[in-house]
């Protein structure tokens, strides 16, 4: 059962969000709405082809269009090209291409950046792309990864390999494999996904009147990243660059990025000393913005014949596309951490060859590299299961680490602090009715209904709160994983909260304040937090990774202990006690054993404003600031449980009822994390059932549009049966784990592994993803004709 | 995107309309609601010299009965169509075939005539139309004409309706009391159709007397399953309607894509004749 924990005033509280009265007035102010006086307009000429040499390309037309200001190709773009940076360079022999922002000589995907129109406004930019002329030699384009790293195959980059690294981690499998009773491989395909965001790409930059600061607003979950990349690749001198990330409409990893346009459009508005401004459209964001995922998973392990697991072997080809973004090498590497799961076993094998293809740029898409794993794990549990003739439930439970043994160290190198994956279990089979649906598929088996019924497990965990910095550093990430915050109270007692976190959409601005609110004893309306701009909150690491809570509330927690305890020695000053014998109890300093004598904060910070009679060596103004580095990583779990429908005759498959059960530790708002269970669910069930993103042979998408890509709405999905238990962290001072992509990472296993196990008894052993009716339905027509599916 | 740029007018009357038309030429083109057309011309997939819009033309909108038809107005929204109660009551099948398409605020905006017009071989309404024997008042330069539903749909996106015409309103004979439904199949409930049937009946003592059944997206142009309907006559249960849609794919010429290919396709046309059927009779 969920444990409510009274943790203080305004913590553990369902309050409405902040930040919604605004959303839902219209009241926001996204990039795209930002309008400055004499601002050209940026378009975009991009390659129609995936691969091929640039023959001709002249821009000049486009001058003498109605409008036009400027126009640029790589030529004419000179030293500002510059090179789109990635801060992950995985192993010491990686090859790391240039990147430049517009193409030279070389286009390498559909959606390339080739040539720029600057215009007074936007239709006008557009239209004058019509007007460049370019030529391109088209090249064979390299789209599958096998054939990529073959010999002979055609180079994405011709002064190196198609391979970018080989990355190794364990060993020791094979003598797993020696003792074991049975071996299950299995190949499954992670297939490549569009982050999909509400909220196209936009990005503006200005240079400031007087000053030499160029401002650049843009659409990123990362303006503090973006601030220290943009000025190592544009030589702009940091101090004089500001980022803001205005209201962000979602990032899902697609805005964890330093990308192309907004190097554009920041050269160019120093070049030209006018403000620059672009925003994509939806077509252009299919292409161009980063996707995620696409792996190719070799996936096998060994065990016992009583189901004992002995060790797991995978082998990884991971699509990078055609360049490297900031993360995109390490992202399969998040991922390799988490392929032993909550398993307990001896040996553990990893290889992931990252591949260069003629294909948009893959990085971090919400799970970054987990959900893969948790993917692969556990549909091969469930395979093991089948191959045993053990119940797929209690293979797992016979395996899995129990509550007792946290910590727990485990194969792959990561000490799991807590858990208790019994609880969360137990409480998924009560609200499921596990045994039921057991009876009802048996009995649609046996009448041969044409509708069978499938139970689809994932009992997963994950990390969370990137990164204790050492961790990142051993991994050759060249950036820290530290957070920061900083707490001032203001004369009148209002409080401001200035978080280096950069939310858009998780609902910060009213879960920070309810952890400052929870230690200040202020009220939570009474507290702004500040975020996503580097002139009011200069330091950061911005969101990600379910990052925010796990290590910037740890900051805003530290920093709002140390404001108190300033306040506490100038209340004593004021009370003529020590500060021993004060408490401080709802926003108020009370001497022991005496109820007459208090000082509410508010007074205290009043009088450390005007300064009169402050305690000797005691600075003016109360304010404290806190930068924290995590002790460790945080591990969220949870069972999830899907009763999938598979109509035989049509192939279409039905989500009936969806349990989750999650574990993120001590919440802050449960309401929040309702939503961001919510919403992560409909997420990874769309890598299930309806999300892909295809290329032809010759490199062109096949369904880059709103269209084709499917995104499911709320009329898609069943209402969720949610529930939490709380175990809280031990490595995290408030307790909390995050919640961000516990739903997309857990929830993609479930459903396929509830599909597989309606269609078992024909012999099914897989279904590829997206689980779409045509797949399922072909799959089914193979098995009855006696075929493998 | 942006659309390129173009002339636009905005006729209050049919011959307006017309004589626009006229003289924009072979780059005209009418707006209705506006819902397939706004996405053609921002992706800049066409170009056209003027956009004559006729969501302001009186004439063509509102549903009305005459005698032994209904006459709905090309500019009906599918709103209206599938919340008239002359609709519900004798053509059952059209208000829920409507009511299948995009979501309200698409039904909102988009019209019944656009969307028969425009005949997109995945839209849901000329399956349906083409069940109910539809037959369609076009107004042009020479005057107005009447077309049936077999002439009307030519091929994609290609209609009887000529570059200086306009769809004035659609009539469709009553068919109250029948048994209706449409059965679409799709993979998100915004998504167009893979297959679509649009299916009718009606049922004297329990048995089917009378069928009309049009498929969607498994031909250029919706394909009315004659071999079925007649198959159905006297069909009393389950299975004797699933024999009767095994014939559902003849005549179909489907294309393939990301979604289905054409055997699938076909596949689905039977098994989705046979529901479709048994869920409007009732069987």
């Amino acid at each position: 059962m969920t444990e409510v924990l009274d943790t203080g005033t305004a913590l553990g509280r369902p309050i409405r969000r902040k930040e919604d009265a605004k959303l839902l007035h219209g009241r926001t102010n996204w990039t795209d709405n930002i309008q400055l006086p004499g601002t050209l307009h940026m378009a975009i000429l991009r390659s129609p082809v995936a691969h091929g040499r640039i023959t001709k390309l002249d821009v000049s037309g486009a001058l003498s269009r109605p409008n036009v200001v400027a126009a640029y190709g790589a030529k004419e773009l000179g030293d500002l090209n510059g090179s789109i940076p990635c801060v992950w360079p995985v192993t010491d022999d990686i090859f790391m291409p240039g990147f430049p922002a517009l193409a030279v000589d070389k286009v390498r995907h559909v959606g390339d950046c080739v040539a720029v129109v600057l215009a007074t406004d936007a239709k006008h930019a557009v239209d004058a792309l019509e007007a460049i002329e370019v030529e391109y030699d088209t090249l064979p384009a390299v789209v599958d990864m096998e054939a990529a790293i073959a010999a002979g195959s055609p180079l994405v980059h011709d002064d190196g390999s198609n391979t970018c690294y080989v990355y190794n981690l364990g060993g020791g499998y094979e003598e797993a494999a020696a003792q074991a009773d049975v071996v299950v491989k299995r190949r499954f395909i992670n297939q490549r996904l569009i982050p999909a965001f509400m909220e196209p790409r936009a990005v503006v930059a200005a240079p400031m009147g007087m000053s030499d600061e160029i401002t650049l607003w843009s659409a990123t979950q990362i303006p503090h990243v973006l601030r220290v990349l943009l000025a190592l690749v544009t030589g702009i001198p940091e101090n004089n660059l500001r980022v803001v990330a205005p209201d962000v409409g979602g990032g899902f990893g697609g805005k964890l990025q330093c990308y192309r346009e907004e190097i554009l459009v920041t050269q160019l508005a120093r070049k030209l000393g006018r403000p620059v401004k672009w925003t994509e459209t939806r077509s252009e964001d299919m292409v161009a913005t980063h996707h995620g995922r696409d792996q190719i998973q070799d996936i096998e392990i060994a065990a016992k014949s009583d189901g004992t697991f002995l060790g797991l072997k995978v082998t990884l080809l991971a699509n990078m596309g055609a360049y490297l973004q900031i993360i995109t090498p390490g992202v399969p590497l998040l991922g390799m951490f988490m392929y032993p799961g909550i398993y307990k076993m001896d040996k553990y094998s990893f290889t992931c060859t990252g591949v260069f293809t003629n294909t948009t740029p893959t990085d971090a898409y919400r799970g970054a590299g987990r959900p893969e794993a948790t993917y692969a794990i556990e549909r091969i549990v469930d395979e093991l299961a089948a191959e045993l003739g053990m119940d797929p439930m209690e293979l797992r439970r016979k395996n899995w680490i129990a509550h007792e043994e946290f910590p727990y160290t485990t194969v792959a190198g990561l000490t799991y602090d807590t858990g208790n994956y019994e609880a969360a279990t137990a409480r998924a089979l009560e609200l499921f009715g596990y045994d039921e649906l057991r009876a009802e598929q048996a009995q649609r088996r046996a009448s041969g209904d044409p509708v069978q019924l499938g139970i689809g497990i994932s009992t997963f965990t994950e990390m969370c709160g990137l990164a204790p910095s050492r961790t990142l550093g051993a991994l050759k990430y060249v950036a820290g994983g530290w957070e920061h915050c900083t707490v001032r109270l203001l004369p009148t007692g209002k409080v401001e909260v200035v978080t280096g976190t950069s939310p858009h959409g998780q609902g910060h601005e009213t879960a920070w304040s309810q952890i400052a609110s929870s230690i200040l004893g202020v009220p939570v309306e009474d507290i702004e937090v500040i975020h996503s701009d580097t002139g009011r909150a200069p330091y950061g690491m911005d969101t990600y990774g379910s990052r925010s809570l796990a290590v910037g509330g740890q900051a805003i927690k530290l920093a709002s202990e140390r404001l108190v305890e300033k306040a506490r020695i100038i209340a004593a000053h004021q009370l003529e006690c020590s500060a021993d014998d004060l408490e401080f109890v709802e926003g108020t300093f009370r001497v022991k054993g005496d109820a007459e004598k208090a000082q509410p904060l508010g007074a205290v910070a009043f009088a450390a404003f005007t300064a009169h009679n402050l305690p000797d060596g005691v600075e003016p103004t109360l304010q404290a600031e806190a930068t924290v580095d995590p002790e460790d990583f945080s591990y969220p779990h949870g069972t999830h449980l899907a009763a999938m429908e598979v109509d035989t005759e049509t192939g279409k498959v039905r989500l009936r009822t969806y349990v989750a059960v999650d574990d993120v530790g001590v919440q802050v708002n449960p309401m929040i994390v309702e939503g961001q269970v919510h919403g992560g669910l409909a997420q990874g069930i769309a890598q299930a059932l309806y999300e892909g993103a295809f290329y032809d042979e010759d490199g062109n998408p096949q369904n880059a549009s709103l269209a084709d890509y499917l995104i499911p709405s709320a009329a898609d999905l069943p209402s969720f049966v949610t529930d939490r238990t709380v175990t809280p962290s031990t490595t995290h001072p408030l307790g909390t784990k995050g919640v961000g992509e516990a739903g997309a990472i857990a929830s993609t296993p479930a459903i396929i592994n509830g599909i597989v196990d309606a269609l078992r008894p024909l012999g099914i052993t897989d279904i590829n993803m997206p689980a779409a009716p045509m797949t399922v339905w072909r799959a089914i027509q193979a098995a009855k004709a006696g075929g493998a599916a | 995107m942006i659309p390129v740029a173009f002339d636009y007018v905005r006729p209050t009357s049919v011959d307006e309309a017309v004589a626009a038309l006229v003289a924009g030429g072979e780059d005209a083109k009418v707006l209705a609601g506006g819902q397939s057309l706004m996405p053609v011309l921002r992706l800049r997939m066409a170009a056209p010299s003027v956009v004559v819009d006729c969501s302001r033309i009186d004439e063509i909108r509102g549903i009305r009965e005459e005698g032994d038809a209904i006459v709905i107005g090309a500019g009906t929204t599918h709103h209206a169509v599938m919340s008239s109660a002359l609709v519900q009551q004798h053509l059952s099948l059209l208000a829920k075939a409507t009511a299948s398409v995009a979501d309200p605020q698409i039904r909102h905006r988009g019209t019944l005539g656009g969307a028969l017009a425009h005949a997109d071989p995945a839209g849901d309404q000329p399956a349906a139309a083409a069940a109910l024997d539809a037959s369609f008042t076009i107004a042009g330069p020479g005057g107005r004409r009447t077309v049936g539903a077999s002439d009307f749909f030519v091929d994609y996106f290609t209609t009887a309706v000529g570059p200086d015409e306009v769809l004035v309103d659609v009539r469709l004979p009553k068919r109250t009391g029948w048994g209706a439904h449409y059965e679409k199949f799709n993979r998100t409930a915004q998504a167009w159709a893979i297959v679509g049937v649009a299916a009718t009946v009606r049922m004297d003592g329990g048995r089917i007397a009378e069928a009309r059944i049009g498929l969607t997206n498994v031909a250029p142009t919706p394909v009315r399953a004659r071999s079925v309907e007649a198959a159905l006559v006297g069909a009393g249960d389950a299975a004797a309607i699933a024999a009767a849609a095994q014939s559902a794919a003849d005549g179909t010429s489907p294309t393939s894509d990301q979604h289905a290919d054409a055997e699938y396709r076909q596949h689905l046309a039977r098994v989705l004749t046979a529901r479709a059927v048994q869920k409007a009779a009732g069987l």
